[in-house]
């Protein structure tokens, strides 16, 4: 697999020459070598794509390239990074400094982090400016070049983005300031650490094009570091796929997504959701028989109004507006939306975590609105949510099995019952008994989500709320997450309720699609209709917006599918 | 538990700091036998300095054993500084977990009521209490408890208000816990760590505060505290730095002590750092 180093011409045309990288761990660690032997390299103006699970050592190659490694890592003696022609590794302090963000910039996962909280974003570019031609440019020069970068990475407004505040920036204008900042001092390689990771289709298009673009017009090499192959689809000239701190394969992107050579990589790609879109529902629904309805939200309204001072104008934003849906029992709808879209408040309020301003929301026909006391504890019961981030859902301090039989506890279950029924859970979602007495430290982001899932099926609820449970997960993890929900809600005999920014997983799980633009339901109906045929251009924006739609998606198949074999299980 | 025991055992600075407190435990629970008779009797020449005879560390201008003042001064700091601690803790609890957790109007109005207490000096305010209530052992604590609850209440409130949005506290009232299971379950063990430390720097701040008090001559005047001795003390320090020094470093080392401890408690319950 590494016998292509040997090409000596490939080596003077790279801009990035990564040979022999061992990066090793401190020896508490899992494995003794976060990366072992990987060599790569990244051209002048081509996007590579690093591509793997969590753990296989992509960010830490992308770290190490910039000498960023955390404290107790470092690279092995064998190692050689060379970018045109100059070695890195080893590298003193003083020239790695003025090479980070001159020759070589980086974009990372978190803008709100990445950018300083306390500053305009005009004087973060200018500093990064300053940095690095030592201070000689004359301010209104400065000025001049932040105001074109920032038009230059899709971002209307750019005067007014110079004077403001990160927090005063929606998460993708953010992420675009750290492109422009990260370009402004024009590099010949861009490092971007899953810069789209956690962000909705249409951001991450915002994000997207403006790193294509920019890349094709200044000819600069972008290691580009995803998990996702639909991103990979959209951007990469060449992947290289990495398992464990090795290189699995490498080869263009028509190489890697059409003809895989390993198996691993197969995998990957084909855990990349909306692959295999329900055929279920059908196009007329003949095959499935009408059930009764089990959720009925009419007339909802909710208006958010944040007051910043007693003379400050009020802000104001509509979540809700009028919505209204019928979810009927055993069907899994899919709530679409962009962030800001009202889809979380939609299933808080269904969970009566907010209230509504106006509205009913009816579960088998009684209202649950004016449920308080008990019949509100009751009516919790039935219906359960799973929440988006599965480190912010679990209690730090609190055993996990604790956290799972709690619930059954107190609606009157004898603990040994619950223990019991806590352990079958566990082994049910595929965790085993053993992890009861474990913290949730102990497990990774996809145990986690296991773990909230038994927790919400403890109670054997009868609608299973998912707020993007899935989207802050590995795409390999998503899918087998994806085939557990799709296991348990034929099991448990669930109506499931699933709120995702992800058009892809939508496409994959749902019987019936609800499209939600500033708390306006915009558009309805079966998988088929909205991602073969959607009426509305809000849909066909964020259709268009799908990472890696040209490859993976074809719209079609879902009208094509949904007449031959029904309800595929999802592997 | 015995989890909990065995990883403390494992926190070096947390032993060191249990250690120390044990001794001056010990030490003020057996005074009577260690230093027999009244500390406030004369025992010998007045200004002897440490290492004579029948004096480990001296005796002070009546001639008073200064070893045997800080042995029997231990309690009475220890005490004063323990329970007006423990007072202050679950006033501040109840107060600014209601707050936190309500919030709200109810919440609003709390956080007025402790504003009135923060607002005036800490210290002119013990020694107001102390003064109108005649000093005793019991109106000192009282004093020092009624200082230093504002600031528990403070910070259980801002954790409190924290912590309520957190997710898993909502999937725990998804799951029908009622609000009382919530607060104690869910969110009072992730909002301990910063309350232990300011509970455990309050009885540093409650045996300081004695001292203080005893010092301006507010102690209880039957009992020999460690402050009182300084205060005593302070005119001669020039001719016998003996009788400020061991009480002071007597205070420097039950201080020392009880904050290794509630760092000790507080990387122990934290099951991310106890249970690597």
């Amino acid at each position: 697999m590494k016998n292509f180093i040997t090409l000596p011409n490939q080596q003077n045309t790279a801009l990035l020459a990564v040979r022999n990288l061992s990066i090793e761990l401190p020896s508490a660690a899992d494995r003794d070598r976060a990366v072992d032997d990987l060599s790569f390299d990244v051209r002048e103006g081509e996007i590579v794509c690093l591509v793997g699970e969590s753990g296989s050592g992509k960010s830490m190659t992308a770290h190490s390239i910039l000498g960023l490694l955390p404290r107790g890592v470092r690279t092995l003696a064998e190692s050689s990074v060379c970018l045109a022609g100059e070695q890195l590794v080893g590298l003193d302090d003083a020239r790695m400094r003025a090479l980070r963000g001159h020759d070589v910039a980086m974009i990372f996962q978190d803008p709100m982090s990445a950018l300083n909280p306390l500053q305009t974003i005009g004087r973060q570019l200018a500093e990064a400016i300053r940095l690095h031609d030592g201070g000689r440019s004359p301010a209104r020069d400065l000025d001049v070049r932040c105001v074109a970068m920032i038009g230059s990475v899709g971002l209307p407004a750019a005067e007014q983005i110079m004077r403001s505040y990160p927090f005063q920036l929606s998460g993708g204008q953010r992420q675009r300031v750290m492109i422009a900042m990260a370009l402004i001092n024009g590099p010949r390689l861009l490092i971007a650490d899953e810069p789209t990771t956690a962000l909705d289709v249409t951001t991450q298009r915002q994000i997207l094009d403006p790193v294509r673009g920019m890349q094709r017009e200044r000819r600069m090499g972008v290691l580009f570091i995803t998990h996702d192959f639909g991103v990979v689809a959209d951007i990469a000239d060449r992947v290289i796929v990495m398992r464990e701190g090795r290189l699995v394969e490498q080869g263009t992107r028509e190489q890697i997504l059409t003809r895989p050579a390993e198996p691993y990589t197969r995998q990957l790609i084909d855990a990349v959701p909306g692959r295999r879109p329900r055929a279920g529902a059908g196009v007329q629904g003949a095959s499935r028989r009408v059930t009764p309805p089990m959720l009925e939200v009419a007339g909802l309204h909710k208006t958010f109004v944040s007051r910043s001072g007693w003379f400050n104008p009020a802000r104001v934003v509509v979540a809700a507006d009028n919505i209204n849906f019928v979810v009927r029992a055993g069907e899994t709808v899919s709530i679409v939306g962009e962030s800001g879209s009202g889809k979380t408040t939609l299933g808080r309020m269904i969970m009566r975590l907010t209230e509504p301003d106006a509205g009913t929301i009816k579960l088998e026909g009684r209202d649950l609105l004016r449920a308080s006391g008990a019949e509100l504890r009751a009516y919790r019961r039935q219906v359960q949510i799973i929440f988006q981030d599965p480190f912010a859902s679990l209690n730090p301090r609190q055993p996990i099995g604790d956290a799972i039989m709690r619930g059954p506890i107190a609606f009157g279950m004898p603990r040994a019952d619950a223990r019991a029924l806590t352990a079958s859970l566990l082994e049910r979602v595929g965790l085993g008994a053993a992890a009861i007495p474990r913290y949730p430290h102990e497990f990774s982001g996809g145990q986690r989500q296991r773990i909230a899932i038994a927790r919400a099926l403890a109670l054997q609820p009868r609608v299973l709320i998912s707020d993007e449970a899935v989207s802050a997960l590995d795409v390999s993890v998503q899918a087998q997450v994806l085939a557990l929900l799709e296991e348990l809600k034929n099991e448990f005999e669930l109506t499931m309720l699933f709120i995702t920014h992800d058009l892809r997983v939508a496409a994959e799980i749902s019987d019936r699609v609800i499209v939600l633009q500033r708390g306006q339901v915009v558009e309805e109906g079966s998988s088929a209709q909205i991602f073969g045929a959607p009426q509305h251009a809000y849909t066909r924006q964020l259709l268009d917006a799908m990472p890696g739609k040209d490859i993976f998606v074809h719209p079609g198949d879902a009208v094509r599918s949904a007449c031959g074999h029904s309800s595929s299980p999802v592997v | 538990m015995q989890a909990l025991i065995r990883s403390y055992l494992r926190h070096p600075s947390g032993i060191i700091g249990l250690v120390i407190l044990l001794v001056i435990i010990a030490l003020a629970a057996l005074a009577p036998l260690i230093c027999p008779g009244s500390p406030w009797d004369s025992v010998g020449q007045p200004f002897m300095p440490p290492d004579s005879p029948g004096l480990l560390l001296g005796s002070d201008s009546l001639g008073r054993d200064i070893a045997s003042g800080i042995v029997h001064g231990a309690s009475v700091s220890l005490l004063i500084g323990c329970v007006s601690t423990l007072a202050a803790v679950l006033i501040g609890l109840a107060i600014g977990a209601t707050a936190g957790y309500l919030g709200g109007r109810v919440g609003d109005w709390l956080m007025r009521f402790t504003e009135l207490f923060q607002v005036i000096p800490a210290f002119l305010l013990a020694i107001l209490v102390v003064a109108i209530l005649t000093p005793s052992i019991r109106t000192l604590t009282v004093a020092i408890a009624l200082v230093s609850w504002p600031q528990l209440a403070r910070i259980t409130r801002a954790e409190f208000m924290a912590l309520r949005e957190r997710e898993f506290v909502q999937a725990a009232r998804c799951q029908g816990e009622s609000g009382m299971a919530i607060v104690l379950r869910q969110i009072m063990p992730n909002a301990l760590s910063p309350i232990i430390v300011t509970a455990s720097l309050s009885v540093a701040n409650a045996v300081l505060m004695e001292s203080a008090l005893s010092f301006m001559g507010l102690g209880d005047p039957n009992l020999m505290s460690w402050g009182f001795m300084i205060g005593e003390a302070r005119t001669m320090i020039r001719v016998a730095w003996w009788m400020s020094a061991f009480p002071g470093l007597a205070i420097l080392l039950t201080v020392m002590a009880i904050n290794l401890v509630g760092e000790g408690l507080n990387d122990v319950l934290n099951p991310r750092i106890s249970r690597r």
